[in-house]
């Protein structure tokens, strides 16, 4: 092939490189600043994000003075407890590597086993094919991806959209980026029993999870955007709640935040309608007070509460 | 004999890049694209053979350009043709329709002259190359 006439060629090694500049114009910044605000904690995985940005843009810089590197593998791993923000970061991932031109359309296509393995012989092939184009030109997200293969069956249809996968992974790297979702004990599993999975994965991601302050911030980062807030009072027994809710099973992190809060929210609608709704303002509207999240099952009976606040509230809008 | 139906047909043949510039036009108007092949020339032949299913929902054209290129390797001889399907109401059809690969040797076609009733006469096209049963022709 013949160079790009565009592109110089053979520049002495003193040429000057405008870094800052590029940063600047990348606008990375941007996106990296809302990364910081919206996502509370995860360290770690900001730190490789702000990484993998720099080197994106090296890689573009050296573009520009004719060096050749080859499109870096960007494929990931995301390991970490539910609810500790996997599918929210892949979401940013596809915008944060569209920014840096690394993927052309930047969309997210999240998929799980159901999506790419067939039901029967000669279904899984196209199915997958299907998903893979689909998410050309973009992030394939693939959630829980450790049931692609199931090593009790080895005539499980799964291994067919591992070999696919990996196919593409390797030879069509400029047009998708394949991550990878799950808890980190059976991704390790998966990892082990598909060596070729584990070495094209250039980053591997671990998620820890929230400190009880930090899963305070998100929760009110939530009610925030909902455009609700917490009375002192309520915020006081919200960090009670979480402590306590920490110690019982089923701790799904930011996501039984965001349940809590949802039923704090159905609580609270339920006590304006028992007090006297003509003297409501809108400050009522807004406020969680202490007594919505104070009559959750974690404080009465020491167990997380599914559907007793439903219940109520149900009960109380039939007496209306 | 070349060959002129669809976009673009008189124009030469297109680079992948140019058919590449065409798909993603195609996906910017959110229209469906399809492959298509076939190994008779003729221009009543409407009803091509599906190379996959029309391909909805895509963002980007490197799926797209896969099959093409899929197509092309498993028919290098026969015409291949890249539609795009418009489903929004009032449209409900093909946009555009354009040729991607074509046999290396064109035969033509030649007139065949009916006598009709009277001293009439009727004209109707017969390609050479359909004279071989389908699959056998452009070897």
């Amino acid at each position: 092939m013949n160079p790009d006439p565009g592109i110089p060629q053979n520049l002495p090694d003193d040429t000057p490189v405008d870094l800052e500049g590029a940063f600047r114009d990348s606008r990375i910044q941007e996106v990296l600043d809302q990364l910081d605000r919206e996502l509370i904690g995860l360290k770690p995985v900001k730190t490789c994000i702000r990484e993998i940005a720099a080197l994106l843009l090296v890689d573009r810089l050296r573009k520009g003075l004719g060096l050749t590197s080859g499109a870096p593998s960007l494929h990931m791993s995301f390991t970490g407890n539910s609810g500790t923000g996997k599918t929210t970061v892949a979401m940013r991932m596809a915008e944060i590597l569209h920014r840096l031109g690394y993927v052309r359309k930047g969309h997210l296509v999240a998929v799980t086993r159901d999506d790419l393995v067939g039901q029967y012989i000669g279904h899984t092939a196209p199915k997958t094919k299907e998903v893979l184009k689909k998410a050309m030109g973009g992030v394939l997200f693939i959630d829980e991806a450790y049931y692609l293969y199931r090593a009790e069956n080895e005539r499980d249809y799964g291994q067919e959209t591992i070999e696919i996968l990996l196919q593409v992974m390797e030879n069509q790297r400029e047009d998708l980026v394949v991550i990878l979702a799950g808890y980190k004990d059976r991704m390790e599993e998966f990892f082990r029993s598909n060596p070729g999975m584990s070495s094209r994965i250039a980053h591997h991601l671990d998620f820890p999870d929230y400190s009880p302050q930090e899963l305070l911030s998100i929760a009110k980062l939530m009610l925030e955007r909902q455009q609700y807030h917490f009375s002192a009072q309520a915020e006081k027994a919200f960090q009670d709640y979480i402590l306590r809710r920490m110690q019982m099973p089923h701790f799904a992190n930011a996501r039984s935040m965001r349940n809590a809060l949802g039923r704090a929210r159905l609580r609270q609608a339920n006590r304006l309608f028992a007090r006297n709704p003509a003297k409501l303002t809108k400050k009522d509207l807004v406020t969680i007070e202490a007594e919505d999240i104070l009559a959750s099952r974690v404080f009465e009976e020491g167990m997380p509460d599914e559907k007793a606040g439903a219940k109520q509230g149900a009960a109380k809008l039939g007496n209306l | 004999m070349r060959i002129t139906q669809g976009t673009f047909s008189f124009l030469p043949d297109f680079s992948d890049a140019e058919i590449r510039a065409q798909v993603e036009y195609c996906l910017k108007n959110t229209w469906a694209v399809s492959v298509e092949f076939t190994d008779d020339p003729h221009p009543r032949n409407t009803y091509w053979e599906m190379w996959g299913m029309p391909m909805f929902d895509m963002k980007d054209a490197a799926g797209i350009m896969h099959e093409i290129n899929q197509c092309r390797k498993a028919y290098p001889n026969h015409y291949v043709r890249v539609n795009g399907f418009d489903s929004t109401r009032g449209w409900e059809t093909v946009r555009l329709s354009f040729i991607v690969n074509r046999p290396k040797h064109e035969p033509g076609f030649h007139v065949l002259r009916q006598e009709g009733p009277g001293r009439s006469i009727r004209y109707t096209l017969h390609s050479y190359a359909t004279e071989k049963p389908e699959g056998e022709r452009y070897k």
